[in-house]
């Protein structure tokens, strides 16, 4: 989905968002002495800017932040530094009433519905907390009509969660996060708990919802190919930096970190075996005591001394697409 | 047909069924399938199609209330099903061993790594301590551990998933099995760690002579590390052949609903092809061939009667209207 000419209005800015999370204190070394505060320094300064009616993209392994900045968006956590601003919000920007303009759809279908209510309930819930209606039987048909939307039927309000299959129960958590009407939708990981023929019905119903209501997308997924499916534009996370961003085409197409290329070419693709692959080397250095210079260097290739001591900074390499690294011209070449 | 002297495995038309109170859920149906020696065979599906099940029944791991209701399994010209429990523990660990999903749940928390190895090696083998020990260090190096001597004294905990999984890895092969059944060996793991514990597992076992079941939903997957494929629905191998065939000309309607679905980097579309509806419980399979109320190719036929698995080219398939050569 290209839009050349009229670029749709910014819907969120995020700018030099830092979230950090107090862990309490070391061991003591000495009597008297308090350990030192433990800390771990989980997002580390990202910008983004979301666009409406775009899906927005974060991948990335497990432990790069991603959940914590879905949550940072959702109102869940304060950001430590930085800003996010919501176009709706007022000037004052007060964080606390973000809620009404975006939800959130989890991983685990099994755990985000209530098992002991019924799922007219926990589709009303959202419309009685924001006192858009009184009580939940008043919201009936506006619920019924919900299910319809995500290809359930209205007569499933009085049924249980454990009556529905996970993918069944993934489009109950989408129609419920599309209750208040939001227009804007964090999806964390919304498919990765499912099977793939599930996982195409549920990524073509979210495609679906977003063309006929004009919904924005926060999508947060580790499967690369999910991504490149659904997404306009992608930011690539690696320890709590965003160290590649681009719209899908750039990204896929022409990774220029050397963390992205790598990523891409890891996956096992069905139908582009191949055999003779450079594989990642090592794991992610520990969020506790992330390393001064660019936290990619120890698994790179073309890590140079300066790679280890600073960050890297930021190239633009067209409008869309940045990048955060040392020597993307050595990349480039390779 | 393959001489039993050269099949290594042999399940014939086994099936396994849950006991229930308001009567048995069958799970497998009349499944048969073979493997040769050093063979990496793919089974794939979505959960509930019966892949673990079929995996636990040949390392003789199926628990209550689950049985095997009819069937044989051959294992090396023995007859391996009827075997006591004993005797299945010999079997399991020494020629057939397992690889599970999970690696922090597969290995013993209060153990050193080098205990758990050690220990394994010497249970099957007649070696002394210090030859255990020797043996579980080269393995360590073989699955790619640095500094082995040093993660002997190492705890689970102490190790990444990616680490822990590569000791499983090592465990499952310290005493040179004829067969490992790796059920969802990487589904925990990260991508890029993914590659590199695929690597070593394919590696070991071209260089141990050892053959791979290999358990797992990502297609993927089986195209990178499979030689053959048996693709499952509810409880049946609904198509089985060379990967390279079954990926690239799909025949069974299903397995080929199944690898459209799937997103492609290569290839992007607005929309995903998707097979409507799910795979059906045990208790409420349809007549006839489970697949007909979701595919595209059913007629009358399909709805009364269950397609027996027929040679198509190279692969094998079970549907009365497969699709032709090319996709």
């Amino acid at each position: 989905m290209k839009s050349e000419k009229v670029l749709p209005p910014e819907v969120l800015s995020v700018r030099d968002l830092h979230i950090r999370f107090q862990l309490g204190r070391e061991k003591r070394s000495a009597l008297f002495r308090r350990g030192a505060k433990r800390e771990l320094h989980a997002v580390r300064g990202i910008n983004i800017s979301i666009r409406q009616g775009e899906t927005f993209s974060i991948v990335g392994e497990s432990g790069c932040g991603k959940s914590t900045i879905a949550r940072a968006l959702a109102g869940l956590y304060v950001p430590s530094a930085g800003s996010i601003k919501f176009a709706w919000q007022a000037e004052d920007g007060n964080v606390g009433r973000v809620q009404n303009g975006t939800q959130m759809i989890f991983q685990d279908p099994y755990a985000s519905l209530n098992p002991r209510w019924r799922i007219g309930r926990s589709l009303a819930e959202p419309l009685v907390l924001s006192k858009k209606v009184g009580s939940t039987r008043q919201a009936r048909n506006y619920c019924g009509q919900l299910l319809e939307q995500v290809g359930l039927a209205a007569h499933d309000l009085d049924k249980f969660p454990h009556e529905f299959s996970g993918g069944q129960r993934q489009r109950i958590s989408i129609a419920r996060a599309l209750a208040t009407q939001p227009g804007f939708l964090i999806c964390d990981e919304p498919t990765s708990a499912l099977d793939v023929s599930v996982q195409a019905q549920v990524l073509n119903l979210m495609r679906r919802l977003q063309q006929e209501h004009g919904l924005t997308y926060f999508f947060i997924s580790h499967n690369m190919a999910v991504i490149s499916h659904i997404s306009d534009r992608v930011g690539v996370m690696y320890l709590g930096r965003i160290v590649e961003q681009g719209t899908v085409e750039e990204i896929f197409s022409r990774p220029a970190h050397p963390y992205t290329r790598l990523l891409i070419a890891a996956i096992p693709q069905f139908d582009n075996p191949s055999t003779e692959r450079e594989p990642i080397v090592g794991e992610a250095p520990n969020p506790m005591s992330p390393p001064p210079g660019c936290a990619f260097a120890a698994r790179c290739r073309f890590a140079q001394p300066l790679c280890q001591q600073t960050m890297p900074p930021v190239h633009a390499l067209s409008e869309e697409h940045q990048l955060e690294c040392h020597f993307p011209a050595a990349v480039a070449a390779a | 047909m393959q001489t039993a002297s050269e099949t290594l495995l042999d399940v014939r038309d086994l099936s396994i069924e849950f006991l229930h109170r308001k009567g048995n859920l069958q799970a497998i149906h009349h499944l048969s399938l073979t493997m040769q020696p050093g063979e990496v065979l793919g089974m794939v599906g979505e959960s509930g199609a019966g892949k673990s099940l079929t995996g636990a029944a040949i390392s003789g791991l199926l628990q209550e209330p689950g049985r095997i209701k009819q069937g044989e399994i051959w294992f090396q010209g023995q007859r391996i099903d009827n075997l006591n429990d004993n005797a299945r523990r010999q079997l399991r660990g020494k020629a057939i061993s397992c690889i599970f999903q999970d690696p922090l749940t597969s290995l013993n928390p209060v153990l050193t790594i080098g205990q758990q190895l050690t220990e394994t090696i010497r249970t099957h083998l007649p070696l002394t301590a210090a030859e255990a020990s020797e043996r579980a260090i080269n393995l360590l190096t073989e699955v790619g551990m640095s500094s082995p001597a040093q993660r002997m004294h190492q705890y689970p905990h102490q190790l990444s998933g990616g680490m822990r999984q590569r000791v499983v890895i090592a465990l499952a092969l310290c005493v040179d099995p004829q067969l490992v059944i790796a059920d969802e060996p990487t589904t925990a793991l990260d991508v890029s760690v993914q590659a590199q514990v695929l690597r070593v597992l394919k590696r070991l076992c071209q260089q141990h002579g050892t053959a791979v079941m290999l358990i797992t939903h990502d297609m993927g997957v089986v195209a990178e590390v499979c030689s053959r494929v048996a693709v499952l629905y509810a409880g049946r191998i609904v198509e089985m052949g060379p990967v390279a065939e079954v990926i690239r000309s799909p025949k069974h309607p299903y397995t080929r609903g199944l690898i459209n679905s799937i997103p492609s980097m290569r290839e992007r579309h607005a929309f995903l092809a998707q097979i409507d509806g799910t795979m059906p419980r045990l208790n409420t399979l349809p007549d006839g061939c489970a697949f007909h109320p979701r595919c595209p190719n059913v007629t009358e036929h399909c709805q009364r009667q269950q397609p027996d698995m027929q040679f198509k080219h190279l692969s094998q398939i079970a549907c009365f209207n497969p699709y032709g050569e090319t996709p």
